[in-house]
């Protein structure tokens, strides 16, 4: 039937479908049992997320009588490849076949799953181990299940291969037969299940899994939020406020309306100030296809107040931003005092950064379906925060939020964007508006660029003193950009500690004075997470300034960095001030230099740091410690005589600590090594009278297969124990790449570009 | 009246012929593989065959395309067994895979006309496939081994 949606892998036709036709025998709303199932301490890590973490297997884990294994992923899929490596680690755990396993996707709900909200590089880290208690107990309980028909001790059973194996007589049970038996038995102790040793693993840290969604993305059947059917669907596009903080003054539908296919036009009020993760208002043009939605918001006349940002002009901005830099601002890490070392320097060196707003731009924009029966709500979205979204939908329809369902497709693309749910609001606001109808709200390029939650924009001025030899004892940074918590917070002036700690008050440096400061900062737009966050500048101008000092003191650029990094040491960033520290303990996640160290050694060593290059080519390399991973890049960029630049060649090195699924860092650190390309080379968002200026791919600049970087090399560098926790993957490769790029520009050229992205400096 | 051939199936629509055939495809035909990004011609998620030519189709009219043959993702080939799709598998091409209709779309008309495509001749064909995870460098592979052994047997997932 067409109204019922058709999402690939997702679960809620899967398990209604499997679990009336019995197929389901480890089945989810089992009484909760055993261990397993308490509510786990507060603290660090995935203990400190909100609704923490599950590790019950009946949650995680079905196993039908023809021995079908369906794994359950409560993480949201965007192209980090989660839903084969999550599956990977419960696979192993279980001694599931591959061939017989297929993954689920959760619902938004977190008291039953724990912490679905993806971001901060934190699925594998906080989730590997959970994972694979759920794995093993169920695996278990497969085996007690086993002995216990053959009457032989519990001991005596391995799982094998989808297999039960009783190991004294060779005889055998599959997975289906002893299902129903296990699913009747206590769920085994989390501090007793027997997790496999490492050498015993079979999928995780293996290249030998594809993804799971392969044959659906390849097909085109996979299905993302904008593809989401329901019977007698409406779709919707809306004209929106082009001032953030602005609203509708006027609006005339009749025109609108005229159009065919046209069925009402809606207003939706504006959220209050601060907007959190409200629609930003505006109308609404409701109709039977997307095209004349379109068309009907072409049509509409509207006017807009444009309120309290109607002249924020990035430009001005700017040069707000360079002032407030100049001056001393709020100290956020000192040691030692810098105010004496720098009078007794040798020489000082001081330069100023400019990074301007980005869009995470993912190529699905926001879409999402809602539809309202009998006062529930279920929606469709690609979301990457699904429990946020639920209860943001329910607080704003007026609804509990048991009553509110989400179902999370897959997403194209999220960095960050997707984490904020004012389009599935959107969506929810429609249905109601149409007496509870399904309706689809789409998003056009131009609305994404427009109407962001944008990456802050800053100035990053610093200053270090050299001693004779050249060595930095004094190091002064301060950091002007728009926070986060503007969005949360009327007026906030000043960074957030988790801003600070990325790569700021958490960096290693060895130098004996420092003192860092955040200048104030208004915001006048939205500011949102993107990718790696504000790493971006924080890395953009300390791996700038570093290879800026190594030039004035006639240093190696790689030398130097190692210098400026110190000797191999474990450093615990609460004593350099950063009370964050990513949310990990920082007993179990020290900032390691050495880690640090040994990435730049192997990313110099893949690209042949030191060797002659071609004329107009340059090597340039950064490090940066980020989502307690390490990454380091060199990049080699070819400058022609008329300023045209290409990538050649990037090398980037990843120590992220024991990797569940190498295959996808990999992909990852590609897909960082082409994002950070962008960011150097031409992407920007800017403003004038308070609107962004641009409206689709011909202005917002991002790489295309001839302008990326053309030979990408990923190392994936082991940890110095096998033991150490995961460190995070998705966003770390990212801030090291843009001025690694800029580096290298300057080898090549002697142009030290200070102001991004490149586009337009290097013209003769 | 439009009248088209829609992966072999003739499809008669009586709405606004000026619709592009993206949202024809995507909300009347049901076929959601072909994908929306920029609705300006500049990403190419829509990529799609207009009797074997690859053209956006967000950019298309129905009007255009009276009498003729699209091939959408969907209708490439019977199983997902074109030799491009098998590459893409082969070498886990994909992140989000959102664009990646788009691209199997451009790379299978590119090899139809060009069976053993140079650097230069992949980055013409593809350049206005735009990927934002990043995908090129496996993209690019994947065209390589599509062309070189593709017509083999398809590998299939590991």
């Amino acid at each position: 039937m067409r109204g019922q949606v058709e999402i690939a892998n997702v679960s809620r036709r899967g398990f209604l479908a499997g679990a009336g036709a019995g197929a389901f025998v480890l089945a989810v709303g089992l009484p909760r049992r055993g261990l397993a199932q308490e509510e786990p301490p507060k603290g660090f890590g995935r203990d400190a997320m909100p609704n923490g973490w599950r590790d019950d297997p009946t949650l995680f884990v079905s196993i039908a009588p023809d021995g079908a294994v369906t794994l359950t992923c409560t993480r949201a899929e965007m192209g980090q490849g989660v839903r084969t490596s999550i599956a990977m680690v419960l696979a192993d755990e279980l001694e599931a076949d591959w061939a017989h396993v297929r993954v689920a996707q959760a619902n938004g709900d977190e008291e039953k799953y724990g912490n679905q909200d993806t971001d901060g590089s934190r699925s594998l880290r906080h989730f590997f181990m959970p994972m694979r208690r759920a794995g093993a107990a169920a695996r278990t309980m497969l085996e007690q299940a086993a002995a216990k028909s053959w009457g032989v001790p519990a001991g005596e059973v391995r799982a094998r291969n989808h297999l039960l194996v009783h190991q004294p007589s060779g005889r055998t049970m599959g997975f289906g037969q002893a299902a129903g038996a296990a699913a009747a038995l206590p769920v085994p102790d989390r501090e007793t299940v027997r997790l496999k040793q490492p050498g015993e693993f079979r999928y995780i840290g293996s290249d030998a899994i594809g993804l799971v969604d392969n044959q659906d993305i390849t097909t085109g059947k996979a299905i993302y939020g904008i593809d989401v059917r329901l019977e007698g669907m409406l779709y919707a596009v809306i004209a929106r406020p082009p001032v953030f903080g602005g609203k509708v003054a006027s609006h005339d539908a009749a025109a609108a309306m005229k159009v065919p296919g046209v069925v009402k036009v809606v207003v939706i009020d504006p959220p209050p100030i601060p907007s959190e993760f409200e629609p930003l208002g505006g109308v609404a043009v409701i109709a039977r296809n997307t095209w004349a939605a379109m068309q009907g918001r072409e049509a509409l006349k509207a006017t807009w107040d444009d309120g309290p940002n109607a002249s924020y002009d990035s430009d001005a901005y700017r040069a707000q931003l360079e002032e407030a830099a100049r001056k001393p601002g709020k100290l956020v890490r000192e040691q030692g005092t810098v105010e004496k070392a720098f009078p007794g320097a040798a020489k000082r060196v001081e330069a100023e950064y400019y990074i301007p707003h980005l869009a995470q731009a993912p190529l699905e924009p926001p879409a999402a379906a809602a539809r309202i029966t009998n006062g529930k709500c279920e929606a469709w979205a690609c979301t990457q925060a699904p429990q946020v979204t639920r209860l943001r939908l329910a607080k704003r329809l007026g609804l509990k939020p048991e009553d509110v369902t989400v179902h999370v497709t897959l997403l194209g693309g999220g960095f960050g964007r997707k984490s904020k749910p004012d389009y599935v609001l959107e969506a929810g606001i429609l249905s109601q508006a149409m007496g509870g109808a399904p309706v689809k709200v789409t998003w056009t390029r131009d609305d994404d660029l427009h109407h962001g939650y944008y990456h802050t924009v800053s100035v990053e001025r610093l200053e270090a003193g050299l001693d004779a030899k050249g060595k930095p004892v004094a190091w002064l940074h301060r950091t002007a950009a728009p926070t986060i918590g503007s969005i949360f917070a009327p007026d906030p002036k000043h960074e957030l500690p988790f801003e600070l700690g990325m790569g700021l008050t958490n960096l290693v440096l060895d130098v004996p004075n420092i003192r860092m400061e955040n200048p104030e900062a208004p915001a006048h737009v939205r500011i949102g997470w993107y990718r790696s966050v504000s790493n971006i500048p924080h890395a953009f101008a300390t791996q700038s300034f570093i290879a800026e000092l190594a030039h004035a003191v006639g240093r190696d650029p790689k030398d130097y960095l190692l210098e400026v990094i110190g000797p191999a040491r474990l450093v615990d960033p609460t004593e350099l001030g950063d009370v964050w520290n990513y949310g990990e303990d920082p007993k179990l996640y020290p900032i390691d230099a050495g880690r640090l160290r040994k990435v730049v050694e192997v990313a110099a060593e893949g690209i042949g740091w030191g060797r002659q290059v071609p004329k107009g080519h340059g090597l340039g390399i950064a490090a940066h410690y980020s989502f307690v991973s390490y990454v380091a890049v060199a990049a080699e960029v070819a400058v022609g005589p008329d300023g045209s630049l290409s990538i050649p060649r990037v090398d980037i090195a990843v120590d992220c600590g024991p990797q569940v699924n190498p295959d996808r860092v990999r992909s990852q650190m590609e897909g960082a090594v082409v994002m950070g390309a962008g960011q150097a080379v031409s992407a920007a968002i800017s403003f004038k009278q308070g609107r962004a200026q641009q409206d689709n791919f011909d202005t917002y600049l991002i790489p295309r297969i001839d302008s990326a970087p053309r030979d990408i090399r990923v190392h994936l560098v082991a940890p110095p124990r096998p033991d150490l926790p995961l460190g995070g993957v998705g966003e770390p490769g990212l801030p090291p790449v843009t001025p690694a790029i800029v580096n290298a520009v300057f080898a090549a050229t002697g142009k030290r570009i200070r102001q991004l992205p490149i586009a337009g400096q290097l013209a003769t | 009246m439009a009248t088209l051939i829609v992966n072999g199936q003739e499809r008669r629509y009586d709405g606004d012929p000026d619709m592009p055939l993206l949202w024809y495809l995507r909300d009347e035909a049901g076929l959601t593989g072909t994908k929306f990004g920029c609705g300006q011609a500049l990403c190419g998620a829509c990529t799609v065959h207009v009797d074997g030519v690859a053209t956006f189709a967000c950019v298309t009219p129905l009007s255009a395309v009276e009498g003729a043959k699209v091939t959408t993702i969907e209708g490439l080939s019977p199983d997902g067994g074109h030799p491009v799709q098998a590459a893409w598998r082969n070498l886990n091409v994909s992140q989000c895979g959102y664009c990646q209709a788009g691209q199997i779309m451009q790379a299978a008309a590119l090899l139809a006309g060009t069976p053993d495509p140079t650097d230069e001749q992949i980055d013409s064909a593809m350049t206005g496939n735009l990927c934002r995870c990043g995908t090129y460098p496996r993209i690019r592979a994947a065209i390589k081994q599509a062309a070189r052994g593709g017509r083999r047997a398809e590998g299939g997932q590991p």
